[in-house]
């Protein structure tokens, strides 16, 4: 992960202790098993994607980001019961796409924020069901409005989010 | 050696994962899927930890917030409470008479004695699935305290699900909700079989019932003991809305028990055999409804 500055773009790439990408990957693998036993609602979110899009935005190099993405994705997969590698591969993809954009376009701004993380909240999703429909034969719908509600949940909590995990950024 | 140029190297190497996972997942639909069991075993062993002091902590909070600051409300709620018990009190009169009807019925029944038998493990619920596509929830009993896959998971109110993975300390519970999961159904009163099967919503859907069949709103959904894992007339929900189909019509239940908060759960640590030797009043419970009923099933202990 090295630092460096792409002056001629003002997009800066920022730099993490490896011990804060894993203690907070854990974290959220964590939280997203325990959290929806005292509250229920808190299924509509997904921790593991936000913190996928929160370091392929940061980071912004795509074998990083797409690494990362499939660690969070495995991870999850061997938290649940699907597929070991359905997560995966999707959280992969999240984690290449989002760190292209990252060095593409600003993704500091808060509403650029609500508006990727509701675009990619809704594209792991549908990536997520068309890999069950294509490999596992099981037919999921593509979009409802509780997708469409879990969308905006995703994005309101990333744009909160986003801001403490700012502060885990090294000085550059 | 052939060089690949830096901006391709990322490409190259999201192909590779790609394929390597594809290939995982191909692997684990050609073979048997517990070939993958010991990573969910260490991946579980190591997450329940935190799973237990997060609930012992929430279970404090809550104690300190009852015994202490909840005292501020004392006062009013005192009154609040003399005046429910004016209420109850007449309540309480109306339905004694229904109790006692009730009670009747239960033994005529031989529910209640059935599951008086029925040996059950209270279990505290530790964790949900990180998988959000799935409804699973982890329970602080394992292999340690009797939990064997199939065991059936109920709470007061209904049925909740079955023990689907078992591990040391902890076991993986398949909700009724969950896509893949099923439960041998009938409607309380007309006695009409259907499996119920999850949505991955929090209601679920009685299946294979004949358009031809009177099926109403508010109708009572019970266990046939059919599937040979629940044993018969535990509640599994009330029927919310019914359309036609062909040829079968589509049926929405919502589950009796409270899936969506739930705390402690009962797993029933015998199969269907205890208890439905311990039963003679089954039939009596065909008689008295009515109408044609499933058989005992044998004992299956894996799936």
């Amino acid at each position: 992960m090295a630092a460096y500055a792409r002056t001629e773009q003002h997009i800066e790439v920022h730099k993490f202790h490896l011990w804060a990408v894993v203690s907070v990957a854990v974290a959220a693998l964590l939280i997203q098993s325990f959290l929806p036993v005292y509250f229920p609602r808190a299924r509509l979110l997904d921790l593991p994607l936000l913190i996928t899009l929160y370091f392929g935005f940061s980071q912004r190099n795509p074998s990083s980001g797409l690494l990362m993405g499939m660690m969070i994705g495995l991870m999850q997969d061997s938290l649940g019961r699907s597929a070991i590698g359905l997560y995966g591969i999707v959280k992969t993809l999240v984690g290449y796409l989002a760190s292209s954009f990252g060095s593409r376009i600003d993704v500091e701004h808060p509403l650029s924020r609500i508006g990727l993380t509701a675009a990619f909240y809704l594209f792991h999703q549908g990536v997520f069901n068309l890999i069950q429909r294509v490999l596992l034969g099981q037919h999921e719908v593509f979009f409802n409005s509780t997708l469409g509600i879990a969308a905006g949940v995703n994005a309101l909590v990333a744009v909160l989010l986003f801001p403490l995990l700012d502060r885990l950024r090294l000085p550059s | 050696m052939l060089a690949v140029p830096g901006r391709h190297r990322s490409l190259t190497l999201l192909t590779f994962v790609l394929v390597a996972q594809v290939l995982l997942i191909a692997a684990q639909i050609r073979s048997d899927e517990h070939q993958v069991r010991l990573i969910r075993v260490w991946a579980v062993g190591t997450v329940t930890p935190f799973g237990r002091a997060g609930t012992w902590i929430v279970s404090k909070i809550r104690g300190t917030w009852s015994g202490y600051f909840a005292l501020v409300h004392t006062e009013r709620e005192n009154q609040d409470l003399k005046e429910e018990m004016d209420r109850l009190r007449i309540r309480n009169t109306q339905l004694e008479s229904e109790a006692a009807e009730g009670q009747r019925l239960a033994t005529l029944l031989g529910f209640r004695d059935t599951h008086r038998e029925a040996p059950m493990l209270p279990a505290r619920v530790i964790e949900s699935s990180a998988d959000s596509s799935s409804r699973v929830i982890y329970i602080n009993r394992g292999e340690r305290d009797g939990i064997r896959r199939n065991m059936p998971v109920i709470t007061a109110d209904g049925v909740v699900g079955k023990i689907f993975e078992v591990f040391g300390g902890a076991s993986e519970v398949l909700l009724i909700t969950d896509k893949d999961s099923g439960v041998g159904a009938l409607l309380a009163g007309t006695r009409v079989q259907g499996p119920i099967g999850g949505t991955g919503e929090p209601f679920v859907q009685m299946k294979y019932v004949s358009d031809d069949e009177t099926v109403t709103v508010g109708q009572q959904v019970l266990t046939s003991g059919e599937d040979r894992i629940f044993p018969k007339d535990l509640p599994v929900g009330t029927v919310t809305e019914v359309k036609p189909g062909s040829p079968f019509k589509q049926i929405r239940v919502k589950p009796a028990a409270h899936l969506n908060s739930l705390e402690e759960v009962m797993v029933l640590l015998t199969m269907q055999e205890s208890i439905t030797s311990s039963k003679p009043a089954s039939t009596a419970s065909d008689a008295a409804s009515g109408g044609a009923s499933s058989t005992a099933a044998p004992v299956k202990r894996d799936r």
